[in-house]
């Protein structure tokens, strides 16, 4: 790929703003939409790298069809700015969170400097799925070849999540 | 890329951009004269030949209108949703090929932005997007009404999502594609002939149940009438856009528009040939009887006006439905949605896939 870096960097910095903004900010509301923009930066980072598909499903499903169910629920409930106020925290859990949070900074950069830089590429290069006709056609074929069992696995499961659902909606809808 | 690919990019973008940006004005104008025409009045006809000029007295009006937001709306994201509803429509229009291609010095052009080899996905995710400005709008007005008009709009639009992505897997089955510049190049192939009649094999031909889900989805997700629940404006007054006034709301309205322009873009693309050139057209560019670039030329002017003569079609059937057909009731509009567009998209699935097994399609 020869796009620039530059855009990664544009991308990583989105994403780490708007995730920061998630957590702290005060309004629920805003907050979710704060995740939205994080869901797109990843989307941006997944199209640099080439993997069209998985930024298109990116936006689609959690940014298009999970967070509209998330800022529904949230408008719904009408979670307003005071009941997020938990009040000033104690001095130690702000000294405490900070150590973990360095702590596990830390262990990132030391994984990622350790961690050997040329991993053999595999089967499945830029080229190779460019010649098998792109990600969409490359992943689906894999899905409906090698991948058969464990497609069709999470398909049930997802069935049995949404006759779950709709059992537990019922039985509520019964008793009144 | 080369100096002539950013040429070629920068004047696909700025044509589109500038044609969606013109529909808006003509398109306030046949509606208002096509719901006159229906109604039995004159409307506006003023203003110019035929009140042609009615739209950019509107335009300037709203421009010079005082902007001013209600003192309980929350700033930001008042603001911010108009923009957020209308970028996506803009969006979509990127991947939708507007004509075949042209060589040009050893060149090839595509008469599309960009040939994403996600096409069809890519419009779904952009378009799932649109809903993000309608519930901004409607949380942060502080207004019951605009709540109201965003729940059921979100509603809606969920939905209908589903039923408007599976109607389209039929068309993905039989052209195993879901580029949208493969797809309409495959509705080229004819399906089977009667004499010397040649059906070609537009969606339409081969997916009626597909086209018809696909219409109505595109209706509901466009927030037209009948399906305009999130406005409705003898029960919540406006819905979401209750509180916006001058250039704020004219961005609401350019949006509804623009989507408009992309369903009937989107419908001409998967089930009616896109850019295949209309009956006779074929013919009269072998009479013409033209050579070299002159024929290439013409044949990518016949193409993009087949386009253009078919989304304008469709433009016009949405005003005609819209001043035709009364808004469904709220239960009415989920039934359907729920207990008729979806089983009925997914028959189509089964139906298609037994089609292709045997060969059929």
């Amino acid at each position: 790929m020869d796009i620039s870096p530059v855009f990664f960097y544009v991308f990583a910095a989105l994403a780490i703003g708007f995730s920061l903004s998630v957590i702290l900010k005060k309004n629920p509301v805003g907050n979710a939409f704060s995740l939205v923009m994080v869901f797109f930066a990843f989307a941006g980072i997944y199209a640099i790298l080439g993997a069209h598909l998985i930024a298109a499903l990116q936006v689609l499903v959690y940014a298009g069809a999970i967070m509209v169910l998330f800022i529904f629920v949230i408008m719904l409930l009408n979670a307003d700015e005071p009941s997020f106020d938990m009040g000033r925290s104690h001095i130690g859990i702000k000294i405490g969170a900070g150590t973990l949070c360095a702590i596990l900074f830390c262990t990132f950069v030391w994984a990622i400097k350790e961690s050997p830089i040329n991993i053999p590429a595999g089967r499945f290069t830029p080229e190779a799925i460019q010649a098998s006709g792109g990600n969409t056609q490359v992943v689906s074929e894999l899905m409906f070849s090698e991948y058969i069992l464990p497609f069709e696995l999470t398909s049930v499961l997802l069935l049995a999540a949404i006759v779950g659902a709709v059992a537990i909606a019922k039985r509520k809808l019964g008793k009144n | 890329m080369t100096n002539f690919e950013w040429l070629t990019m920068g004047a696909k973008i700025a044509f589109i951009v500038v044609v969606l940006l013109q529909v808006v004005p003509i398109m306030v104008w046949v509606e208002r004269r096509g719901s006159a025409l229906m109604q039995n009045r004159l409307g506006p006809n003023r203003i110019g030949p035929l009140g042609l000029l009615q739209s950019i007295c509107d335009v300037v009006k709203f421009f010079f209108k005082e902007d001013r937001a209600p003192g309980h709306v929350n700033k930001f994201y008042y603001t911010l949703a108009p923009l957020i509803v209308l970028v996506p429509a803009f969006m979509t229009f990127a991947v939708i090929p507007f004509a075949s291609s042209i060589v040009i010095d050893g060149q090839t052009v595509n008469f599309q932005i960009a040939d994403l080899n996600v096409g069809l996905l890519y419009i779904f995710s952009v378009a799932s997007l649109g809903v993000y400005g309608i519930i901004m709008s409607g949380w942060s007005s502080n207004n019951k009404y605009a709540l109201l008009g965003s729940l059921r709009s979100t509603s809606q639009m969920i939905s209908y999502e589903l039923s408007m992505g599976l109607s389209i897997i039929g068309i993905v089955m039989v052209f195993s594609s879901v580029e949208l510049g493969a797809i309409a190049r495959g509705q080229g192939e004819a399906f089977f002939s009667v004499g010397m009649l040649t059906i070609p094999k537009w969606g339409i031909f081969i997916q009626p149940i597909g086209f018809i889900v696909f219409l109505t989805s595109v209706f509901a997700e466009t927030n037209r009438l009948p399906f305009d629940l999130p406005e409705g404006e003898s029960e919540i007054v406006a819905g979401y856009h209750i509180e916006y006034g001058s250039m704020k709301f004219a961005l609401f309205f350019m949006a509804e528009y623009i989507n408009m322009t992309v369903g009937a873009a989107l419908i001409t693309t998967l089930f009616f040939g896109g850019w295949q050139m209309l009956p006779g057209m074929h013919w009269l560019l072998e009479v013409m009887n033209l050579d070299g670039m002159a024929h290439e030329w013409v044949r990518i002017l016949f193409e993009a006006a087949s386009f253009g003569a078919k989304v304008c079609f469709f433009m016009w059937f949405f005003v005609w439905v819209r001043w035709t057909i009364p808004r469904f009731r709220y239960d009415q509009l989920m039934d359907l949605g729920w207990k008729v567009m979806l089983p009925l998209s997914l028959v189509n699935i089964f139906l298609t896939g037994v089609l292709i097994y045997y060969k059929v399609l």
